[in-house]
C-alpha cells in the first residue's frame, strides 16, 4: 500500500492507482472531463489538475500514479484559474447552443461551466465550416461542439477493439474522423461516452429534451447477451435508447441492433387488430369474435380428432411469463405435449 | 443442448460471459460473435487486447474475430467432430489431459481414447483441410492453458451431426478440467433474447419446466396438482419439424403459432407451405403479418417486449426484468393476456393480475426458479438454479460435482453432411446472419436505421471462384439446390472459403430457407443450415 495525503486526509491505497482514484476513493471529488472509468487515462483535458507540495507545476490527476508520502491539494485559487482557463479556451471552439442541442440538460461540458460561472464566449477563433467525415450515417458528429478529449476513438478502441474513428487535423481544424470506415459498426459507443452534444444520434426529428424524457430499464430483444437498456419514452412514443454506464452485462455498451434497432415498435406496419380470414381475405374483428373462433374451432378439432390433432409453437420472442403460459394452454387446455419453439433455429 | 445435457446433466452455458476475463485460452468455434452477439464479443476482445488471452479461432468463414486470434483453423464445414477428436487425439499424445480431473469427475475416458486413436493429425488433415502444423499448435494452446474456456454457437449445432458436435467439445473441456472452474467452461450462445427462457419454462415437447420430464409420473402428478386437471399426457409429444411433416400427413389438423415466422425461419421453405396450406385451421400470434401469418385463418395482435412486462432469461442463465416502456398500440394486447382469454373461452380460468402472479406460480412447480421474485431482481438479474430465496443463485454450474454426477465422455466417430457438393451442385451454401439485422427480418427491416446500413442481401462469394463465374461485387445469381432457387446480389469477399457461398437468411425477397435442407439432427432435431450442396450461375 501506498500513503499519500488529499487535501489533509489520510489516504492508504494499492500501488499504481492514480492520484483521481485515490481522492474518489477518499471521497473527493476532482473535475474530470476526458476521463471515462471504462477507458485508460486519456489526460487530454486538463480539468483534473492537482497541485503536490513540492512540485512547481501541478499535475493532471488522472494519469498520475500516487508516490508513498506525497501531499496533494486539489482546490486553491491557483487550480480554479487553471482550470476557469481550460474552459474558457474549450469555449472558442464549442458554440453555446445548448438550447438546440441534443445534449443540453445532461452534458458534462454544460454543467462544468455552469458550476465556474462562465457568462460567455470570451475567446474568439475563426470558424470555419467542415465538413463531417463520420462513419456511419446513424450518428450526427458536430465538429465545433467536438472539444477533443478523446473519448470516442478511445473507446471505439480499447472497448469495441475497432479504431474506426481517431483524431485528423491540427489546431482549430482538428475533428474526429473515420480512419477505419469499413470497421465502424455503428454500436454508439462513441455516443455513450461523449461528455458534450459532439456526437448524437440521427434516428427521429424530434427527440424531447432530456428532462422531459421517461428513461425505462429494461431489457434487449435482440440476441442472448440480455444488455440491459433504456427505452427513452416522450408523450408515449420511443425517441431512443440509452443506456448507464456500468449497468448489466454490457456495462453500457449496445449493438447497432440494441441501439437503433428500435423503430419497428411503432412501425405503421404493427397489427391492431384481430383478423379472421372469410374468403381468403383477412378481415378486421373484435377480440370476443376472434378469440371465440379460435376457442370453437380447437374444442371442435380436439372433440373429433383428439388433442394431439392439435399442436402449438411458443417463441423465444416472448417473456418467461408468456412461455410458461402457452405450454400450460397447450398441456392443460388443449391436453397435449405437442408444444415446442424455435431453439433449434 | 441435448449433447451438454447427455455429458453434463445440465444444457446450458457453464459460465458467466466475462468469466472469458480470467481465461488464458479462448477457443470460439461455430460463432460469428461480432455480428451475432456483439457485446460478448466485446469480453473475448478485451480478453485478448487487455488480459493477454490467447484466441484460438475454428470456422470455415473468415470471421472479425479472426483479426484478434493467435491462431486460425479454417475447416471444411461439417467436419467439426473430426477436428476436436484430432485436438483430443493431440492432447492426450502429449500428455496434456487432467488425469486427476478424469480420474474423480468423470466417465467413459478409455473408450473415448480408443475412439480418437486414429484421428492423427494427419487424418484430420485429410477430412477437415487444416494443417496438421496448426491443429498441433491449436491443441497444444488450449491444452496448456489453465483456464481455458470455449465458446459456441449455430456454427456446431446446425448440423446433422450437431449433438455429436457439442458432445465432442463436451469432451474436449472436460479432458483438460476445464468444466466447473472460473475462466473456463463450454458455453453455448444463444441466439435470440429468450430461447434460453422458453426452453426453462416448458416450451418444449418433452419437458414441463426446468427440464421436468413429461413421462415421470411423479412430476405429472405435481403438474396436474398445481394446474387443477385430471390427467396431463405422459407421452412426449412434437418437435416442431415433426408438427409440420404431421401436419402434411393429416394427423395434424390445427396450428397456434405465437411470435414465430417458420415460413422464412425453418429449413426447405417449399415443404413447409405446403404443410402449413394441409392444415384445416391456423392461428398466428404475431406484431406483424409474417410471411407465415398470412396463411393464417385468425390472427391475434400481440405486442413486443416494449409494450409489456415479464422477464428474459439471457444466455447465462439470467434472469431478468422486461418492462413496460409504452401502451400497447391500437388494440393489440399482451401475450399473456391473449392465451388467458383463449383459455378462458375453452373453460379454464387463468386468472393472473400482472406477469409477477405468473412468475409467483412458476416458481412453486420449477426448482431453478424457485428463489426468483420480481423483488429479488429489480436491479440485477439473477442466474438459475436459484432454488431458494435466500438463494445467491449460480452463475457457474458443475462446481463441485457435475449435475449428473459424474461428466460423461462420449466416443465419437465422424460422419459426413447430408448433402455435400458434387458435379450437379458444385457450391456448398452456408446460411446465416448479419450484424444489422435479425432472424426473418420482422423487426429490423422495419425502421430506416439498420436498413441504411445494410438495405439488402448480399451474397459472399471467394474471389477465386468469382473469377470462375465471371461476376464481380453486385452481380447478380442465381443460387440453386435440389429444393429451390433464388436469385441474390453478390459480394466478393474473402470470407467465406473457395467452393462455399454464404447468404444471410433474413431477406422475405431472397429466402435462403427456400435452399437448405430439411435434414435433422437425430437428437436434438435441429436442421442442417450449415451445409447443403447448390449451383451458382451469373445472371443475364
Amino acid at each position: 500500500m501506498v500513503n499519500l495525503t488529499i487535501d489533509g486526509k489520510e489516504v492508504a491505497v494499492k500501488e499504481g492507482t492514480t492520484i483521481l482514484k485515490a481522492a474518489r476513493f477518499a471521497g473527493i471529488e476532482i473535475p474530470t472531463l476526458c476521463y471515462h472509468e471504462r477507458l485508460n487515462p486519456i489526460g487530454s483535458c486538463r480539468m483534473c489538475v492537482v497541485e503536490i507540495e513540492g512540485l512547481s507545476h501541478p499535475m493532471t490527476a488522472c494519469n498520475t500514479p500516487v508516490t508513498e508520502g506525497i501531499i496533494v491539494t486539489t482546490d486553491s485559487p491557483r487550480l480554479q484559474k487553471m482550470r476557469m482557463e481550460t474552459l474558457k479556451l474549450l469555449l472558442v471552439k464549442h458554440p453555446l447552443d445548448c438550447p438546440v442541442c441534443d445534449k443540453g440538460g445532461e452534458c458534462t461540458l454544460q454543467n462544468l461551466v455552469h458550476e465556474f460561472e462562465i457568462e460567455g464566449t470570451v475567446y474568439l477563433a475563426e470558424r470555419e465550416d467542415r465538413e463531417s467525415l463520420y462513419p456511419t450515417p446513424l450518428i450526427h458528429y458536430w465538429p465545433d461542439r467536438c472539444i477533443m478529449c478523446l473519448r470516442c476513438a478511445t473507446a471505439c478502441r480499447e472497448i469495441k477493439g475497432l479504431g474506426a474513428i481517431d483524431i485528423d487535423g491540427s489546431g482549430f481544424n482538428t475533428s474526429i474522423t473515420a480512419v477505419n470506415r469499413d470497421k465502424c459498426e455503428s454500436c454508439g459507443e462513441c455516443i455513450q461516452v461523449c461528455p458534450t452534444g459532439a456526437l448524437t444520434e440521427n434516428l427521429g426529428e424530434y427527440k424531447g429534451r432530456p428532462w422531459m424524457v421517461n428513461r425505462v430499464m429494461t431489457t434487449c430483444t435482440y440476441c442472448g447477451c440480455g444488455c440491459q437498456l433504456e427505452i427513452n419514452v416522450f408523450n408515449n412514443r420511443i425517441v431512443g435508447v440509452t443506456t448507464k454506464d456500468g449497468i448489466g452485462v454490457n456495462k453500457g455498451s449496445l449493438c447497432v441492433k440494441g441501439r437503433f434497432g428500435y423503430e419497428f415498435i411503432e412501425s405503421e406496419e404493427r397489427l391492431s387488430k384481430p383478423l379472421i380470414k372469410k374468403d381468403g381475405k383477412f378481415h378486421e374483428a373484435s377480440w370476443d369474435e376472434a378469440l371465440s373462433l379460435v376457442a370453437e374451432k380447437f374444442k371442435g378439432i380436439k372433440a373429433s380428432h383428439g388433442a394431439d390433432a392439435i399442436a402449438g409453437i411458443a417463441s423465444a420472442r416472448c417473456t418467461n411469463e408468456e412461455n410458461y403460459l402457452m405450454q400450460k394452454f397447450m398441456r392443460a387446455v388443449i391436453g397435449t405435449n405437442n408444444i415446442d419453439h424455435c431453439a433449434r433455429l | 443442448m441435448a449433447g451438454l445435457a447427455t455429458a453434463f446433466g445440465s444444457g446450458a452455458m457453464t459460465n458467466p460471459i466475462a468469466d472469458v476475463l480470467k481465461s488464458e485460452a479462448i477457443l470460439v468455434t461455430g460463432s460469428n460473435a461480432t455480428e451475432n452477439h456483439p457485446i460478448f464479443a466485446n469480453y473475448i476482445k478485451e480478453a485478448v487486447l487487455k488480459k493477454g488471452a490467447k484466441l484460438i479461432v475454428v470456422d470455415p468463414r473468415k470471421i472479425d474475430l479472426v483479426d484478434y486470434a493467435s491462431i486460425w483453423l479454417r475447416p471444411k464445414p461439417g467436419t467439426d467432430v473430426a477436428w476436436i477428436n484430432g485436438l483430443l487425439h493431440v492432447i492426450i499424445k502429449e500428455n496434456l489431459h487432467a488425469s486427476e480431473y478424469i480420474k474423480e469427475r468423470t466417465e467413459g475416458f478409455e473408450e473415448l481414447k480408443a475412439c480418437v486413436e486414429k484421428y492423427n493429425p494427419e487424418y484430420v488433415s485429410e477430412i477437415s483441410g487444416i494443417a496438421s502444423s496448426d491443429l498441433i499448435n491449436a491443441a497444444l494452446t488450449y491444452g496448456k492453458a489453465k483456464p481455458a474456456s470455449i465458446m459456441y454457437a449455430m456454427g456446431i449445432t446446425q448440423h446433422i451431426t450437431g449433438t455429436d458436435n457439442v458432445k465432442s467439445l463436451a469432451n474436449l473441456a472436460m479432458l483438460c478440467g476445464n468444466v466447473g472452474v472460473e475462466g473456463g467452461g463450454i458455453n453455448p450462445l444463444r441466439g435470440q433474447n429468450n430461447v434460453q427462457g422458453a426452453c426453462d419454462l416448458g416450451a418444449l415437447p418433452n419437458v414441463f419446466t426446468a427440464y421436468q420430464p413429461v413421462t415421470n409420473n411423479e412430476i405429472k402428478q405435481k403438474f396436474e396438482k398445481t394446474w387443477g386437471v385430471d390427467s396431463l399426457q405422459s407421452t412426449v409429444g412434437l418437435t416442431v419439424t415433426e408438427m409440420f411433416n404431421a401436419a402434411e400427413e393429416g394427423k395434424v389438423k390445427a396450428m397456434y403459432i405465437m411470435g414465430e415466422n417458420p415460413l422464412l425461419s425453418d429449413p426447405d421453405v417449399h415443404h413447409i407451405e405446403h404443410c402449413v396450406k394441409s392444415l384445416e385451421f391456423l392461428v398466428v400470434q404475431d406484431i406483424f403479418l409474417t410471411e407465415t401469418a398470412e396463411y393464417a385463418d385468425v390472427v391475434l395482435p400481440g405486442v413486443s417486449f416494449a409494450e409489456k412486462d415479464g422477464t428474459f432469461t439471457n444466455s447465462e442463465r439470467r434472469v431478468q426484468r422486461v418492462r413496460r416502456a409504452i401502451q400497447p398500440r391500437g388494440d393489440a394486447r399482451e401475450d399473456h393476456w391473449i392465451i388467458c382469454e383463449l383459455s378462458k373461452r375453452m373453460g379454464y380460468h387463468m386468472n393472473y393480475g400482472s406477469p409477477s402472479e405468473i412468475m409467483e406460480e412458476i416458481r412453486t412447480v420449477t426448482p431453478s426458479y424457485a428463489g426468483i421474485t420480481y423483488e429479488r431482481i429489480e436491479k440485477e438479474g439473477i442466474p438459475w438454479p436459484c432454488p431458494g430465496e435466500d438463494h445467491p443463485g449460480t452463475p457457474i454450474l458443475h462446481l463441485e460435482r457435475f449435475a449428473r454426477g459424474k461428466g460423461l465422455f462420449s466416443a465419437i466417430d465422424y460422419k459426413k453432411p447430408a448433402e455435400l457438393p458434387d458435379k450437379e451442385y458444385p457450391f456448398l451454401l452456408t446460411t446465416g446472419r448479419v450484424l444489422e439485422h435479425y432472424h426473418t427480418g420482422t423487426m429490423t427491416r422495419k425502421g430506416k436505421g439498420l436498413n441504411m446500413l445494410y438495405p439488402e442481401l448480399l451474397a459472399e462469394i471467394n474471389p477465386e471462384d468469382a473469377v470462375g463465374l465471371g461476376i464481380e461485387s453486385g452481380d447478380f445469381v442465381t443460387v440453386a439446390s435440389r429444393r429451390g432457387d433464388i436469385k441474390v446480389k453478390t459480394i466478393i469477399s474473402e470470407r467465406p472459403d473457395r467452393g462455399v457461398i454464404f447468404v444471410p437468411f433474413h431477406f422475405k425477397e431472397s429466402p435462403a430457407n427456400i435452399l437448405t435442407i430439411n435434414a435433422i439432427d437425430p437428437i436434438a432435431k435441429i436442421p442442417e443450415y450449415k451445409v447443403c450442396a447448390v449451383r451458382v450461375e451469373k445472371v443475364g
